[in-house]
């Protein structure tokens, strides 16, 4: 390491627990208010203060509050859950790693997940949601070990480069084997629209599927946080430290898989939002852990629901595909952190 | 002793000239034999003697159809495909100077992909009508792509190959997303025809598809073997090209052009059919070593056979139904890409 890049290294360590509990404080309440508009918004408008009534003063006997109980509410709340899993997911890896372009979507988690999900479509069409999660866990654990293990074996180890380009082919490989299970068994165009991603069509099954593991996810996230930031700064630093850094990684990895895996199995593998959200969030709070997990799961919720929320806006009545509009975001950040980074990768 | 010296260096010269012609000869007598097995097999199973037969004019009516209206053109289709890619890949590689390059992986096949489905999307009826204007609306969406990998990897005035690769699957990514926004607005059979051929298949093709593809690649293969030479000098690094009088920038310019004619062109026949572009590279060069006189050829050798093997087994694996032929490639290839990247330096 030259002492240049180190100087980068001691500048990049700062930590700002204020500017974190603001984002927390405003985060959340930008969420609720996001959430609000998510459920007033759709095919029938429904103002507000209804919204309000129904969720206070539930009356089963209209439609308008039938519709937000049963379709609205759990639409919104999948969002929120989805976006801060992959948000966590991501700033986890990038801790762990220390690669900048690490995240469920580049490192073949979701590719893994989506390839699990196709088959179950194709062999088990009526697989319940909680089973269906499981597979998603199993292609996910799957993809992510394929993709690591083959970056890494190279000399120099696991570069960002190497990382993108054992992600894609995983990706090519599984997505085309996917798309032949597809068209072999005619569920092509509902593997396309799952792997479109979106959340619409959930249901409170999904949200009480989701919670529990986000929940776990993001519990056992936290308790690990003060040891991703200590291995945030080198193995050698975490091993000097008298840190368990195979320990750290293999829980850390398992969460991410939780994670990573139950967002996918509810929303299809929307791209970009594990990537670009733990690179905000840290530029916001700085280095520490502690503050950026929780951080980036509240800007991950945000950024999903307001994503879902455009992906209605844009061309109504019909809903363009969430995982477009977080491409249309994510790609020109993606581009921007490979000429940021390019040339010492 | 110079004189020794020289002469030694011809022999050496020329017994590597002999070597890579009994290389080539070998190829294309495998290319030639899993073109005759290729001829033979599908739902209805020709013997190789009728085969023979009715490739000289004395087979049934049926057994002419089959084989001059379905198959023949099929196997020439994968043919010229693997060959175009290929050459493709292998000009890619040579000036980029990075092993890992593909028009798949820099996401040319998405760019064009992209604008063959709009162009499905939006002209139905032109599209089914005028199959050769399909190589032509991939050509622009390919160089778009190009152009903006390339524009977006200049930095400082420089383009680095690591940073071009990354920029090209940011690229590849984005045209997917668009791909899919398109497919959601199609219809079930438009929707099928356009998942079909976005795995990259070649089955339907009939004579039309080979004039369509025809020209590109008797126009730009040769042209890609005539400026063999600059290649190989191009590999000796930038400085030492210019040194040797070599005009790097339009070289360079006019080889991509050539790489992203070729791609694009087998991208409106074939689909996306990714990593045969690396793979026969590759081992073409594991043969016959890197000058591209011979590297060009033998890639392009290679190429055909690989797809002309993907292909049958698209047919066979789940007869009679088939699968796409780009994801038996995919299979074979991104396990190959992947032993690559593990095994590679930084």
């Amino acid at each position: 390491m030259t002492v240049l890049s180190k100087i980068n290294c001691e500048k990049k360590v700062t930590n700002r627990p204020v500017v974190a509990i603001v984002i927390l404080i405003g985060g959340l309440i930008a969420l609720l208010f996001a959430l609000a508009t998510s459920i007033s918004l759709g095919a029938a408008n429904i103002e507000l203060n209804t919204v309000w009534s129904a969720v206070f003063r539930f009356n089963s006997e209209l439609t308008h509050h039938q519709i937000i109980y049963e379709l609205r509410i759990p639409r919104a709340l999948v969002g929120a859950l989805v976006g801060a899993g992959f948000a966590v997911a991501g700033s986890i890896m990038q801790g762990m790693t220390r690669n900048p372009l690490a995240g469920p979507d580049i490192m073949g988690i979701n590719a893994g997940a989506g390839f699990a999900i196709s088959i179950a479509f194709a062999f088990f069409p009526d697989m319940p949601y909680k089973y269906l999660m499981i597979f998603s866990f199993i292609g996910a654990a799957a993809g992510a070990f394929i993709t690591y293990t083959i970056g890494s074996m190279a000399k120099g180890g696991l570069t960002p480069v190497r990382l993108a380009l054992a992600g894609t082919a995983v990706g090519t490989l599984l997505g085309s084997l996917a798309s032949g299970i597809s068209i072999y068994f005619k569920t092509a165009q509902d593997v396309t629209y799952w792997f479109a991603g979106g959340v619409a069509g959930s249901k409170w099954l999904n949200v009480q599927g989701l919670l529990v593991w986000i929940v776990i996810g993001l519990g056992v996230g936290m308790i690990l946080s003060r040891s991703i930031t200590v291995l945030s700064l080198g193995e050698e630093t975490a091993i000097g430290l008298g840190q368990n850094i195979v320990l750290v990684k293999t829980i850390g990895t398992i969460v991410v898989v939780i994670l990573a895996g139950a967002g996918v199995s509810a929303a299809g593998p929307v791209a970009f939002v594990g990537l670009m959200i733990p690179h905000i969030t840290r530029f916001l709070v700085g280095m520490d852990y502690r503050w950026i997990i929780p951080c980036s799961a509240v800007l991950g919720s945000l950024f999903l629901v307001s994503a879902d929320i455009l992906a209605r806006m844009v061309n109504p009545p019909a809903e363009t595909p969430i995982g477009v509009i977080t491409a249309l975001v994510g790609v020109p950040f993606f581009l921007y952190l490979a000429r940021r980074d390019g040339r010492d990768m | 002793m110079e004189d020794v010296k020289v002469f030694s260096y011809k022999q050496m010269i020329s017994s590597k000239k002999n070597k890579v012609i009994k290389l080539t000869g070998i190829m294309l007598l495998l290319l030639i034999a899993t073109f005759i097995l290729s001829m033979n097999l599908g739902v209805i199973r020709l013997s190789p003697w009728e085969v023979t037969k009715t490739f000289f004019g004395f087979g049934t009516h049926k057994q002419q159809l089959i084989l001059f209206d379905f198959r023949l053109p099929r196997i020439v289709i994968a043919i010229l495909i693997g060959a175009g890619l290929s050459v493709s890949g292998a000009i890619m590689q040579g000036i980029s100077r990075n092993p890992l390059a593909d028009p798949g992986i820099l996401g040319i096949n998405a760019g064009a992909g992209f604008a063959v489905v709009t162009f499905i999307l939006f002209f139905t009826r032109v599209a089914n009508q005028s199959i050769f204007l399909l190589p032509l609306v991939a050509l622009v969406g390919g160089f778009t792509a190009a152009i903006l990998i390339y524009t977006l990897s200049i930095k400082n005035g420089a383009v680095s190959p690591v940073r071009m690769i990354l920029v090209g699957i940011g690229i590849g990514m984005l045209f997917n997303a668009f791909i899919l926004l398109f497919q959601m607005k199609m219809q079930y059979h438009q929707f099928m025809s356009a998942a079909i051929w976005l795995a990259g298949s070649i089955y339907g093709s009939n004579w039309k598809f080979v004039l369509a593809l025809l020209p590109w690649i008797l126009i730009l293969l040769p042209y890609a073997l005539y400026k063999a030479n600059i290649l190989n000098v191009m590999n000796l690094g930038e400085q030492n090209a210019t040194g040797l009088g070599v005009m790097i920038e339009r070289e360079r310019f006019l080889l991509s052009i050539t790489a992203v004619a070729l791609a694009s062109a087998c991208v409106s026949i074939g689909g996306g059919i990714s990593f045969v572009g690396l793979v026969s590279p590759h081992l073409a060069r594991r043969l016959v070593g890197p000058r591209h006189e011979y590297l060009i050829p033998v890639s392009a050798v290679i190429g055909s056979i690989l797809l002309l093997v993907s292909d049958m087994f698209a047919r066979q694996l789940l007869a009679p139904n088939e699968i796409p032929t780009g994801i038996v490639v995919a299979v074979i290839g991104a396990p190959y890409f992947l032993y690559l990247l593990a095994r590679s330096d930084s």
